[in-house]
């Protein structure tokens, strides 16, 4: 493929994935947007494979490998930090507490209780 | 593993980090989509070590265990109200590592004259600059949230005039190496400039701003890794740096929209240093403000039939979520209807609040969002309102004069009654009037958050 080519192709990509992100992006709750945050922090941690490949080089020179190297150890930091601390945080958003006692859940569990969904009539 | 193969393997975490992102639509399914997420990285990183280009394996492999291992640790480690800075801190090392990865491929194609196409320069440029001006603005955001400097805004005469002076060197330099000037010094020096500026352009804003810094400074990293994309030909980068730009970019629009500033005033206007005449005009009317005991506010919770709870960034700071959540299941336990408003700015980065209630096992169905919230205030007994200040002053409602007139607000006064917990009358970060506190329906309930919610809760019990 000529340059040019690759580069019209490029930029295509480019244009369809900033309105594919902003569709994707405005579906997601004010609820989650922290996550959202630190989801797409780590997601941006995708560098790393453009550290790999600077680093990566065969060729002696001392200064590239060393700044690809520093690269690496950036993102290697963003992509496990932002996955790890997205997860983290995830776990916790919870429709109702995890850990009923018995005696909470036969008073009702007032607390946990959904309005949006009719009561479960109780089975004997 | 050939070109092919490799862009098809990349097309498959492109899949998998839109899907993350779908999944995040809902709580339910976010979990699920984050591992989807770090599942495609992974695969990234296993097809960029099949490359033929790549040979040097050990380094690489060292690198990550220690960049990775200390993400991992810090990660942890975290606590969920100092999340802020979490993200600003890798926000902060992904722009970096673009810069950086510029720097080298700069060095690696410059010496033979002719051999850089126009679009890779122009993105080796982009990249480097926005990459380091995202890295030295995380680190300052996250200095500044992490308390190692003042949060208040640092201003200085001429302020404006020299940033301004800075980027536009900083572009000449970058215009230059696209001309033709091929030059190592000039990219080390367009890089040394972006560092500064970045410093520079964080440091005036402050710390009630600073969802909206965050926001955009994840938006520049995503731009950045694109850019990377763009010098290294490589779509997966392309792609994923442009959805978190997207993200990022959205996200600012709404954390502006949510105070009704433009971006340019936010990251410009040093907010908090131009307000006395207006804090002066504050519609108080020469109310008096009402004190309340703890017992007397327990009262009127315990007998309430619905109480919100409005969290600001005080909550945070007394770290008084598990409290809160403790004295609303107290109040549930009395039959109480409880839930919690919260606003879209409330806490030091988009969605703060919700994160540390969730920390807390508040069920989610009771978080509710500015609008849901806004049309039950008027059917509210009790409006609980824990360190916010400026998010539920009515200024922004009635007071043209005021510098946050036009902001979207909860309006806790619709609610029959409102306490205000809060350290002392000293107003908020931006320095405004909120005459909320004059208000005939609001007792306060001076003292630390954390200390003043634990007495509710003592007292509650006794009722």
């Amino acid at each position: 493929m000529s340059h040019g080519l690759l580069l019209a192709f490029e930029v295509t990509i480019l244009v369809l994935a900033i309105f594919l992100g902003f569709e994707v992006i405005s579906k997601v709750p004010t609820l989650l947007h922290t996550p959202l945050m630190s989801g797409t922090n780590a997601i941006h941690g995708i560098v790393i494979v453009g550290a790999m490949l600077v680093a990566g080089l065969g060729h002696k020179d001392t200064l590239t490998t060393v700044v690809g190297l520093v690269a690496v150890v950036l993102a290697s930091a963003n992509v496990v930090g932002g996955f790890v601390v997205t997860d983290r945080m995830l776990e916790m958003f919870r429709k109702r507490e995890p850990a009923k006692t018995p005696a909470a859940a036969a008073d009702g569990g007032a607390a946990g209780r959904d309005p949006s969904k009719p009561e479960v009539p109780p089975t004997q | 593993m050939g070109r092919v193969a490799t862009d098809f393997a990349y097309l498959a975490t492109i899949v998998a980090f839109i899907l993350a992102l779908k999944f995040l639509s809902h709580p339910a399914t976010a979990r699920r989509g984050n591992w989807i997420g770090a599942v495609g990285m992974l695969i990234a990183i296993g097809v960029t070590f099949a490359q033929k280009s790549v040979v040097s394996y050990w380094e690489i492999l060292v690198g990550m265990a220690v960049g990775g291992s200390f993400g991992a640790v810090a990660a942890r480690r975290v606590k969920m109200t100092a999340m802020p800075q979490m993200v600003a801190l890798f926000n902060g090392v992904g722009g970096g590592a673009a810069a950086l990865i510029s720097l080298a491929e700069f060095h690696v194609l410059a010496p033979d004259p002719g051999r850089l196409h126009g679009d890779i320069s122009v993105s080796i440029i982009l990249s480097a600059l926005i990459g380091s001006i995202s890295f030295a603005g995380s680190m300052v955001a996250f200095a500044k949230l992490q308390e190692l400097i003042q949060g208040r805004p640092i201003v200085y005469l001429g302020q404006q005039a020299v940033n301004g002076l800075l980027i536009a060197a900083v572009v000449a330099a970058g215009v230059a190496i696209v001309a033709g000037a091929e030059k190592q010094w000039l990219i080390v020096a367009l890089i040394l400039g972006a560092l500064l500026f970045g410093v520079l352009f964080v440091l005036p804003i402050g710390g009630a701003d600073m969802p909206v810094v965050i926001s955009l400074l994840n938006a520049f990293t995503g731009i950045a890794a694109a850019a990377t994309g763009f010098e290294l030909e490589n779509n997966v980068l392309i792609v994923s740096g442009m959805l978190v730009g997207a993200s990022g970019t959205l996200l600012t629009i709404l954390m502006g929209r949510a105070m009704n500033r433009s971006i340019a005033n936010v990251l410009f206007g040093a907010f908090g240093q131009v307000t006395p005449q207006a804090a002066a005009t504050a519609a108080t009317d020469g109310g008096t403000v009402r004190s309340a005991s703890a017992e007397d506010v327990a009262v009127m919770l315990a007998y309430a039939h619905k109480v919100v709870f409005v969290p600001g960034y005080g909550l945070a700071v007394a770290q008084a979520q598990h409290d809160v959540r403790q004295l609303a299941d107290l109040l549930e336990q009395k039959g109480v209807e409880v839930s919690y408003a919260i606003h879209p700015v409330a806490g030091r980065m988009p969605g703060h609040m919700n994160v540390l209630l969730a920390e807390a096992n508040v069920p989610y169905p009771q978080l509710e969002e500015m609008d849901e919230a806004n049309s039950e205030f008027s059917r509210t007994d009790v409006a609980l309102v824990v360190g916010a200040n400026d998010v539920v002053n009515p200024d922004a409602r009635n007071n043209q004069g005021s510098p946050i007139y036009g902001m979207p607000i909860l309006n806790v006064d619709q609610a029959n009654a409102v306490v205000v917990l809060k350290r002392s009358m000293n107003p908020g970060f931006a320095g405004i009037e909120n005459p909320l506190f004059y208000n005939p329906k609001t007792v306060m309930l001076f003292g630390d958050a954390k200390d003043s919610i634990t007495k509710l809760i003592a007292d509650v019990k006794t009722l």
